[in-house]
């Protein structure tokens, strides 16, 4: 099920909201160019504007400048281009585990060729035995895994993930960390994740895009040039951490060494 | 007056809850349906008792074993059958128009702001009427034959349904409207597939907190005007100085108005078992 992976071009996208008439700047310009099957963190500190990139990109939400295109076509509304996984899981209370996957399922497909599809990637992020459950009845990391391989079912080109892991459990998110690591791997397609979480954003990309305060732009590309699987505790890691760390703090006067 | 229950604009609806609801633990739910009759039984006692040792005045109060012998001849001759139907069928009929009426017109509020603060005013002006004050209006307008009790009925199941089916609608959630924009669903696909799902507990609350609304008002508009029905039974019991019929009748009225409570619910539980606020408290622990 290898999905036909496709580049984002992020090409001098800005974002101004109007608030009872003022114009609040979100986004200062953005250019960022995300290689086909690449995967890529954005991090920032909340606030800054990294969900809001994001969106615009899935198409949710239209920039007030600039554009993205998609492989070579241009995002004009939220389509199936691209999968987008929240972070709340936002399921369906009323539908199965399922008929949740199945929803995702865009065109014309017959009821066995549905069924199929539907439990391939219920085997893809590894919830056998609960085609029939009700998401009120799972934990959070399997509600997310549900939200993720409904996101994944038309295969789009690209996924992309909004804080996803940002509402769980430190041991049930590296959990999934690991778990995305392995679709990415197998399902290859483009992967871009916004987080505020250093470690998870390290562990998992090929390059992290650092945001600065709003109105957020890109402050630096880091390459993570190291081999996978990543061990969190290597030098390589720390080093990285400890640079990521030291540009967020550089204007404050609390002790970096507190925090790491 | 029923029209206390369907509910204002701001509250959020209106889950009643009878004895013996919590279907989960067996044990328990025999234990609570026993406790519920104890004050019924308590007072049947005391009041047949006072009734046989004369103490009750018979011909105004006849005590309940005489209300069983008159229930006993009524069933015989068919007479209650006759009644309870014709009002059934005024209920069935009355209902039908009030909920359709009722859906439509809150599906148009919840969906258009314009419309929802165009109606609000009437809505906010008719609503309190309690519906006896629409009888006189009404017979005036139709006479009274089937049309005026039918209309009544309908008023009295619409506004729950309007108010209720209003609010679930507006109450859609954004973020699964974003989910279903990101699927690139159209308009039919949002509504049956996300909104009217969504919705649908504050639907079946205003349909069930409806039909009661239709029962009672079967009643009320017999009782003022008709030939027939439950609510004529009783109102003629009374000049024909008939106590036990009159009882027979009254009590008749809540027995229904409890099963059909009974019945929703119970239908309703069915249905939405993944609101996990229907679900009775015993079945989440497992």
């Amino acid at each position: 099920m290898t999905a036909n992976k496709k580049g984002i071009e992020i090409q001098e996208v800005s974002k101004t909201f109007i608030l009872e008439g003022k114009s609040i700047p979100a986004l200062g310009h953005i250019d960022i160019s995300i290689r086909n099957g690449e995967f890529v963190s954005i991090v920032g500190k909340s606030g800054c504007g990294k969900s809001t990139l994001l969106r615009i990109v899935s198409g949710l939400e239209n920039a007030s400048t600039g554009q993205v295109l998609i492989g070579d076509r241009r995002v004009e509304r939220a389509s199936v281009m691209a999968g987008l996984v929240f972070q709340e899981p936002r399921l369906f209370p009323w539908l199965t585990v399922a008929q949740n996957i199945e929803f995702g399922i865009h065109g014309e497909l017959s009821r066995d060729e549905r069924w199929q599809t539907v439990h391939q990637y219920i085997d893809l992020v590894g919830l056998n035995g609960f085609a029939k459950a009700y998401p009120r009845q799972l934990s959070g990391g399997m509600q997310q895994r549900v939200s993720i391989a409904r996101s994944l079912i038309n295969k789009p080109g690209v996924l992309l993930l909004d804080e996803p892991f940002g509402a769980l459990d430190a041991l049930t998110r590296i959990n999934m960390q690991n778990e995305v690591l392995r679709i990415w791997q197998s399902y290859d397609a483009t992967m871009a994740l916004v987080t505020h979480d250093v470690d998870e954003a390290i562990f998992l990309s090929d390059r992290i895009f650092v945001m600065s305060e709003r109105p957020g732009t890109i402050d630096r590309v880091i390459d993570v040039d190291i081999p996978r699987p990543r061990e969190r505790s290597g030098a390589r890691f720390m080093e990285i951490r400890r640079e990521i760390f030291t540009m967020f703090f550089t204007n404050s006067a609390i002790s970096i060494e507190y925090y790491i | 007056m029923a029209s206390n229950e369907t509910g204002g604009a701001g509250t959020p609806p209106v889950r009643k809850t009878i004895s013996g609801s919590d279907f989960a633990a067996p044990a328990r739910k025999f234990k609570n349906l026993a406790l519920s009759a104890c004050v019924p039984l308590a007072i049947v006692l005391l009041w047949e008792y006072l009734g046989r040792t004369g103490q009750l005045n018979r011909s105004i109060l006849p005590y309940p074993s005489m209300l069983g012998e008159c229930l006993r001849d009524m069933l015989v001759s068919g007479k209650l059958q006759k009644h309870l139907s014709i009002s059934a069928i005024r209920v069935v009929q009355g209902f039908a128009i009030g909920c359709a009426a009722g859906l439509a017109a809150g599906t148009l509020c919840g969906f258009s702001k314009r419309w929802n603060t165009l109606l609000s005013s009437m809505v906010g002006l008719l609503r309190p009427i309690p519906m006896i004050a629409w009888v006189p209006l009404l017979i005036l307008w139709m006479g009274i034959d089937e049309r005026s009790k039918v209309t009544l009925i309908a008023i009295g199941t619409f506004w729950p349904v309007l108010l209720n089916t209003t609010r679930g609608i507006r109450h859609t959630d954004k973020k699964l409207l974003e989910v279903g924009a990101m699927f690139e669903k159209n308009p039919w696909q949002m509504f049956s597939k996300v909104i009217f799902p969504g919705a649908f507990p504050f639907i079946f609350t205003g349909v069930r907190l409806g039909v009661s609304n239709a029962w009672s008002c079967v009643v009320t508009a017999e009782a003022i005007a008709a030939a027939s029905g439950v609510g004529y039974m009783i109102m003629y019991a009374r000049e024909l100085m008939q106590p036990d019929v009159l009882l027979v009748g009254v009590l008749t009225i809540g027995v229904v108005g409890l099963l059909l409570e009974i019945l929703l619910l119970r239908v309703e539980r069915r249905i939405l078992s993944w609101n996990d606020e229907m679900s009775g408290s015993g079945n989440d622990g497992k």
